[in-house]
């Protein structure tokens, strides 16, 4: 039944849903209508902090259409209600302006929006603090950061080696809250059947959606049923349930009905989650020919009071280059602000921004090209541990990337190049991302007319999951990929880790190639007898990964930059970007440039345009929508390319593959920043950069 | 919600609804809409063409981009009710038949999309592009505003600046687009 075929894997295979996706075919979360559906549209709290008294429901329930309007005064109790984010309702207290604190329900999307906007609440308002700063008297040094690291480690003595050492570099750097915006808003769809919900939902994993909302419902996980086969991006922000998964679940419990509800873009900015703003201080002592003998990278930072959430802004420094002294730090302060989440890369696209900008500081302060910075300072293990590297090739990728960008003969003069109207200068800068993975369960099934079924709750955001898992599907059961069909984005399937820390591939390649396997032995075992239902097999990777060796298991990438400064009006243009990447083996070369591109057209935008901008006054994020948070729009990208080294790593998986969903963005901002010194001289530790910090 | 609401208003929004004859990809649909609808919300909710896509509700995304009499629009700022007789076209209509578009076929072989929400926009303002293009419109990069633009990635970058994509498949959009154009 299967013949010899050529790999799959490796081969630049179309998107599996790609004539979906462009016919309009493609079924997102909001666009599943059950039959008697009511919309509910939620009502958002007007204070940053304190206490709702009443909610003026019976004025709401004479508006028309109206079905409920529910709030903490009549909402239903949830089983488990811990306090945090997703105890919605469950309390009359505010604990961040825009909070969920109610939802109206009518028969039209219409009657919905209009009664919502007319809820009367009253409130006792208390004074808020929204405001991150490094001498906050509130900062404090959590347990650990995401998801488990120290949030403190020292080696050596790092205070007495920046004393001795002569070249320092102490600067402070800082990042804005920025916000994911996937481009489709987050949406659910609740049906409840008897004790059985069913989520029409857009998110990052099925699985997880089903047993967070199964457990604050008192319910056995079977009893809850995910559904989310197409979604429109997450960058992190559909890798946990927010508020409005548990709001829809209690509207349609409360009224009987299934019910819609879609956040909307400018709530999106207050209750789906965000990249914590940072303060950094970064300490780089080197001796004269540029070896760092001290590291210092101390990180502040903000969570919400209703959940910390503590990014891992400074862990990558803990690996990324040799150093005999380092000590890296979070602190974090609980503000009256929305509850930050993952944001593509949380922990190394803000932290690698201010050590990567701080090499090059180096660099100059030195008088060493950046790239030869960087390669001096290559570990041969993992610094804090000890282990060895399964793969490491940033030097690779640092010369392969100078060699095509043309870095050879770089004059280091800042301020120099006049092209035109532009001042034009080149950066560089390393991207690192961990090597993560996840047990899976996933299941595979011959056909009796000689095709395969491949099942896996895994989901595909955008990443092209559904592709590459066809591919690795088909090659380990030797047959050609029209054979092969994959069913993700449903928690009936078997169950899968999230689509987050770019392990999706790594994860769920895993479960399925066992599966695959599974099956082949089974078929062999029946020697081609095929009984008329086909045959499955089932894996469980739990056992194989909690055995996986010891090592440091990381991707690397240098990116280089040029850009055009306007000499009078500041505008930065980002002319070229180019990002080499060693990232194990590369599954689907086409939809892998994809991605990889994609991250760094995000770190365009994050290096020049994304900020999202705190109202002290109102505890609010003031540009709340598209037309005052702006994301890189076409015109904005010009040459940008993605490419990779060879790489084989036999200690990852059985695809031999690393993750690079979020590799991409890690070192843009810096290489751009970088090259923004260069062009002009002026260095800016803040970002987005902005004209006004260019025009003096 | 707003704070301030007039509570004069109470009671006063009752639906006003009027009766109207919509052509949507060539079939035509008999349909009494609210005043307050948007073309995007009678697309999505009332006639089951979810093609067209909701980003922003407010104009500043491009992900609701369709086609009105062959031109494109952000139907999230187009109110349903005034469109009877004019001929609107979205995702769903650029086909013919089973044989895709020139522009669908082409952004799958760039791979000029990732999750896929922008893309509906996206296609359906490039038909609207290169129809203006053709129409010898043109843009704020036009070199010379007498001959008749060429698309190139210039001009594309221009043209196609409002639909986001937040997926960052604009170098591919680009590419997939050009090979339509030249
Ligand atoms: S939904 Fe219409 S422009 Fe965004
Ligand atoms: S493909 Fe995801 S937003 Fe464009």
């Amino acid at each position: 039944m299967t013949t010899t075929t050529p790999s799959s894997v490796g081969s630049g295979l179309d998107r599996v849903e790609g004539l979906d996706k462009v016919t309009g075919r493609a079924r997102y979360a909001f666009e599943y209508s059950p039959r008697d559906l009511a919309y509910a549209v939620p009502v958002q709290a007007v204070v940053a902090r304190g206490e709702i008294h009443a909610v003026d429901v019976d004025a709401v329930l004479k508006c028309p259409g109206v079905i409920a309007a529910i709030w903490y005064g009549n909402a239903p109790r949830l089983a488990s209600d811990d306090g945090g984010e997703l105890a919605v309702l469950q309390s009359p207290r505010v604990a961040y302006r825009g909070q969920y604190i109610g939802v109206v329900v009518a028969e039209t999307l219409h009657d919905a929006r209009e009664a919502a906007g007319l809820v009367r609440v009253e409130y006792a308002a208390e004074r808020h603090d929204v405001e991150l700063r490094a001498d906050h008297p509130g900062l404090y040094r959590p347990e650990v950061v995401n998801p488990d690291f120290p949030a403190d480690v020292e080696q050596g003595d790092p205070d007495a080696a920046l004393a001795a050492a002569p070249i320092v570099v102490d600067a402070v750097y800082s990042t804005p809250a920025e916000h994911n915006n996937p481009m489709e808003p987050h949406a659910t769809v609740a049906a409840w059947d008897g004790d059985g919900l069913t989520l029409h939902d857009s998110n990052q994993g099925a699985s997880a959606v089903r047993d967070t909302v199964a457990a604050l419902f008192g319910m056995p996980p079977a009893n809850v049923r995910v559904i989310s086969p197409h979604v429109g991006g997450g960058f992190g922000s559909k890798g946990l349930p927010h508020p409005h998964v548990v709001l829809a679940a209690l509207a349609a419990k409360q009224v009987g009905r299934p019910v819609k509800l879609a956040v909307t873009r400018q709530q999106m900015f207050a209750v789906t989650g965000y990249r914590t703003p940072t303060i950094q201080r970064v300490r780089l002592g080197a001796d004269a020919g540029g070896r760092l003998t001290a590291i210092v990278h101390e990180a502040f930072e903000q969570s919400s009071t209703v959940k910390e959430f503590a990014e891992q802004t400074t862990v990558p420094t803990r690996m990324m280059y040799a150093a005999p002294a380092r000590r890296t730090t979070h602190r974090l302060v609980r503000l009256d602000v929305p509850t930050p989440s993952w944001m593509r890369a949380p922990g190394e696209t803000p932290g690698m921004f201010a050590l990567e900008s701080a090499m090059d500081e180096l660099a100059i302060a030195c008088g060493l090209d950046p790239v030869e910075l960087r390669i001096r300072n290559e570990p041969e293990t993992d610094p804090e541990s000890g282990l060895p590297f399964s793969s490491r090739n940033l030097v690779a990728c640092l010369r392969e990337g100078a060699r095509r960008f043309g870095w050879a003969g770089r004059d280091p003069a800042p301020g120099v190049r006049r092209r035109g109207r532009l001042l034009v200068g080149t950066g560089v800068a390393a991207s690192t991302y961990p090597v993560y993975r996840r047990p899976s369960q996933a299941g595979a099934r011959a056909e009796p007319d000689g095709r395969f079924t491949v099942r896996i709750a895994a989901a595909d955001i955008g990443t092209g999951a559904r592709t590459v898992l066809t591919q690795i599907a088909a090659d380990a059961l030797r047959a050609p990929v029209d054979r092969v069909r994959v069913e993700i984005g449903d928690s009936a399937l078997p169950t899968a880790s999230l689509a987050g820390g770019s392990m999706g591939t790594a994860s769920w390649g895993t479960a399925v190639v066992r599966a695959c396997e599974a099956l082949l032995e089974e078929l062999d075992r029946r020697g081609g007898d095929l009984p008329v239902g086909g045959v499955e097999a089932g894996a469980d990777t739990t056992e194989e990964i909690r055995g996986q060796r010891r090592f440091a298991r990381h991707a690397f990438g240098a990116q280089f930059a040029e850009v055009g400064v306007d000499v009078d009006t500041g505008e930065t243009r980002v002319l070229r970007l180019l990002g080499v990447f060693a990232a194990g083996r590369i599954v689907n070369p086409k939809t892998a440039r994809s991605q990889l591109v994609g991250g760094m057209t995000m770190g365009v935008s994050m290096a020049l345009l994304e900020e999202s901008v705190m109202d002290r006054e109102f505890g609010d994020y003031l540009n709340h929508d598209l037309a005052q948070y702006h994301v890189a729009a076409c015109a904005d990208v010009r040459d940008i390319e993605a490419l990779w080294v060879e790489e084989d790593d036999p200690h990852l998986n059985p695809m031999g593959s690393k993750g690079i969903g979020e590799i991409g963005i890690v070192g843009t901002a810096a290489a751009i920043a970088n090259a923004v010194h260069h062009a002009t001289g002026v260095r800016i530790r803040d970002l987005p950069i902005r004209l006004d910090k260019l025009v003096r | 919600m707003n704070g301030e609401a007039d509570t004069t208003r109470w009671g006063a929004s009752t639906p006003v609804t009027v009766d109207l004859r919509l052509s949507v990809n060539r079939d035509e649909y008999p349909i009494t809409v609210d005043t307050r609808e948007t073309l995007l919300d009678t697309l999505r909710e009332r006639l089951d063409l979810t093609g067209a896509k909701k980003g922003c509700d407010h104009g500043q995304c491009g992900a609701c981009t369709v086609l009105v009499d062959g031109r494109r629009v952000k139907s999230c700022l187009t109110l349903t009710v005034t469109l009877d007789d004019r001929e609107i076209t979205t995702v769903e209509g650029l086909a013919d038949g089973d044989t895709p578009h020139p522009l669908q076929t082409a952004f799958v072989d760039h791979d000029a999309f990732q999750c896929g929400y922008c893309t509906p926009g996206q296609l359906c303002s490039a038909v609207g592009m290169l129809a203006e293009a053709a129409a010898g419109w043109p843009s704020v990069v036009t070199p010379d505003m007498n001959g008749a633009p060429r698309l190139d990635d210039d001009e594309i970058r221009e043209r196609m600046s409002g639909n986001l994509c937040r997926c960052g498949a604009y170098v591919n959009i680009v590419a997939a687009i050009g090979e339509v154009a030249r």
